[in-house]
């Protein structure tokens, strides 16, 4: 029986999020992860390779980053330097192919996890040029006119924060998933996996509060699961009353990151 | 199979493809589905629906084809449909005697008393409710999907249509007005990219060449990367019909001013004449003439405005609705003048489609600009408009047709 991913110690996943996980991995197909930021997009691929055990390689997305950079690298520069001094066999072409992240999850040796962070950074013409890569799982090396194709398909996870739209082909090959920030119940779990030892009482008025700056509709930043992680690290070391919390906003600094904001958050929390 | 349910996704406007559609056959024949409801739901949707503005539409479709099975009577009723319609050829010879031995009328009767009682909560499917007597259901029945399938997928059937009822992603969907984040990832698609910045790529060719004419000695070119480089004039109505979008206005413009480095903005009040203001309060102004040489016709133009005004202001020589400012030419031939040197333009109008194609100045204005609602929908559709290549620009002889073709009731009046 193949394993299947259920989430881990520190990463609690819905039930929602680990079917769609196991039925990309089934399909063989990648699979695409949106969500508000702080909801833990990256952090699903660490989870889903340390859950199964397998290797986790990480391409993180720049908007300089071509597709071709993915699969492998030719050092022209290098070759031509090495030409001026016959440092190396120049006339080999494949000492200076070096494969990049895809290229490296295709020769991997065992079935990997492949994450491709923030797919929405590069250009628009970027994921169409992955198109053919991710669905044969091949590609083809001009300079030395080899085909590389996957030994074990790789576990493809992608996320996007939504910058700029993807092209439709892209996404017909993907299955996607929408990670909806947690409610209350499911951040309880989330902020104790964190800090196992939390009061409740001190943790159901930080939820309480935190949900509360969060429904202030003019907010430019939301402040999100990471806040609330730093927010609750602070008010433990800090040793704050519950009681404090119910009627202001210890370090609100760490929840609310723009200026304009902490402002609402004020005008909000003391109407008079 | 549900082969309905992709119909009745595309009547709700849900893009999907074969495909896509295929890939979800494919699923359904590993067993993803789990048979359960709840998880077809969930894994359809990851498959089927690529963005989450459209979750809100898959939520209703599914209700929508689903929605049988929403009230417990028709629930039963189906049941025990389903357990009449089994299908003889499909048992077995040791399913036979079981079947036989447990007269269905029986069974039947059982499961509705069980049922209305509630012995099904909790227990999948209730296998009791069917198999009296010690005899489970998976015993006698285990052949008939209709038996333990749909007893098993009703609390989760119950809870999938139950979500998509709840309409949860009702905020992400796109006919909604807009906030910043979401405006402002759609403005990003206005991005173009172009050769600028650093040097900072190997020009292999110009290397070569180099090299060659260095004797040999290694002479290394690099060229400019692509950055991105579009410029945007954004022209608003401030008037006072404008005053209830007044904030979606303002959030468009922010988003911009973050999203498009060049960017240029002027207001006008319903209608532009000689003069665009510089600013909200209309104290400072520009001569629109002055706009229009000052800028290369690369400029992307979004105007924002409800377009809705009196006929005299759009078509009339001192047709403005402000008592002491005259304008020389009607407010359409200003238009008109704007959209054939900055082709590539786009009107918002925060009003709904089916308002603003009634009035008659929204109508005309229609026919200048291409003209969308301020929704996410309305801006995606604006911003293809505005890289697509550009429909004709409007005949000097159509505006005229719209001014002679009005009838003019208060044309003593000037």
């Amino acid at each position: 029986m193949k394993k299947e991913f259920k989430g881990t110690d520190s990463y609690i996943a819905s039930d929602a999020l680990s079917e769609v996980v196991n039925a990309a991995t089934a399909l063989g197909r990648p699979l695409l992860v949106k969500g508000e930021p702080g909801t833990g997009k990256t952090l699903l691929a660490h989870a889903v390779a340390k859950d199964l055990g397998k290797r986790l390689l990480v391409w993180n997305v720049k908007s300089t980053t071509k597709a071709r950079d993915g699969l492998y690298i030719y050092d022209t520069v290098q070759r031509l330097h090495d030409s001026r001094f016959s440092d190396n066999d120049v006339s080999d072409i494949k000492n200076y192919i070096r494969m990049g992240k895809l290229g490296e999850a295709f020769t991997a040796d065992e079935q990997v996890v492949l994450l491709i962070d923030e797919i929405d950074k590069a250009d628009l013409e970027f994921p169409n040029d992955l198109l053919n890569e991710l669905d044969e799982m091949s590609f083809h090396i001009h300079e030395t006119d080899e085909t590389i194709s996957a030994r074990h398909r790789p576990i493809v996870i992608i996320t996007s924060n939504n910058e700029k739209e993807l092209p439709d082909a892209f996404l017909r090959r993907c299955l996607f998933h929408f990670i909806a920030f947690p409610d209350e119940q499911m951040m309880e779990r989330i902020v104790r996996v964190h800090h196992p030892d939390i009061e409740n009482k001190l943790l159901a008025e930080i939820i309480k509060k935190f949900y509360w700056v969060r429904s202030l509709d003019s907010l430019r930043k939301k402040p999100s699961t990471s806040e609330i992680i730093d927010w609750v690290s602070a008010l433990v070391t800090g040793g704050v009353d519950p009681r404090r919390i119910k009627k202001e906003i210890p370090f609100l600094g760490v929840l609310i990151k723009k200026e304009q904001d902490i402002d609402i958050v004020l005008a909000q929390a003391n109407p008079y | 199979m549900f082969t309905a349910f992709f119909f009745t996704l595309k009547r709700f406007g849900v893009p999907v493809s074969i495909n896509e559609w295929m890939t979800l056959q494919e699923a359904l024949k590993a067993g993803l589905a789990d048979a359960s409801l709840s998880v077809f739901y969930r894994l359809a949707r990851a498959i089927l629906v690529k963005n989450e503005s459209y979750y809100d539409r898959y939520d209703r479709a599914f209700a929508e084809y689903f929605k049988g099975i929403e009230s417990d009577d028709i629930l039963v009723d189906e049941i025990l449909k389903g357990l009449e319609d089994v299908d003889p050829l499909t048992l077995t010879e040791a399913e036979k005697r079981l079947l036989q031995a447990l007269p269905l009328e029986e069974v039947l009767e059982n499961f509705r008393k069980q049922w209305e009682e509630g012995h099904y909560k909790g227990h999948v499917g209730g296998d009791r409710a069917i198999g009296t007597g010690g005899r489970s259901t998976q015993g006698a029945f285990g052949y008939n999907p209709a038996g333990v399938r749909i007893g098993q997928g009703y609390g989760r059937h119950g809870s999938a249509i139950q979500i998509a009822e709840k309409r949860e992603f009702r905020n992400y969907s796109s006919d909604m007005i807009l906030d910043t984040r979401i405006l402002r990832v759609a403005l990003s698609k206005l991005r173009t990219l172009l050769p600028e910045g650093p040097f900072d790529e190997l020009d292999i060719d110009n290397t070569i060449d180099k090299t060659c004419r260095n004797a040999g000695d290694l002479e290394l070119v690099w060229k400019r990367s692509r950055k991105n480089k579009i410029k945007v004039l954004l022209v608003m109505d401030v008037g006072g019909s404008m005053e209830p979008y007044h904030w979606a206005v303002s959030k468009l413009f922010s988003a911009a001013k973050s999203q498009i480095k060049d960017l240029k903005h002027y207001y006008f009040h319903n209608c532009v004449y000689q003069d665009l203001w510089t600013d909200i309060e209309r104290s400072s102004s520009i001569p629109t003439s002055d706009v229009i040489n000052q800028y290369d016709k690369d400029y992307k133009v979004i105007y924002v405005g409800d377009a809705s005004m009196a006929p005299s202001e759009l078509l009339d020589v001192n047709g403005c609705i402000e008592y002491f400012y005259r304008n020389e030419e009607a407010g359409i031939w200003w238009l008109h003048k704007l959209m054939a040197r900055f082709p590539a333009s786009v009107w918002l109008n925060p009003m709904r489609r089916r308002i603003f194609e009634t009035s008659l100045s929204g109508r005309m204005i229609s026919k200048i600009f291409p003209m969308f609602e301020l929704t996410l929908d309305g801006l995606d559709e604006a911003i293809r408009a505005l890289l697509k290549p550009k429909r004709p620009v409007i005949t000097p002889e159509e505006i005229q047709s719209f001014i002679s073709r009005r009838n003019r009731p208060y044309q003593t009046m000037y």
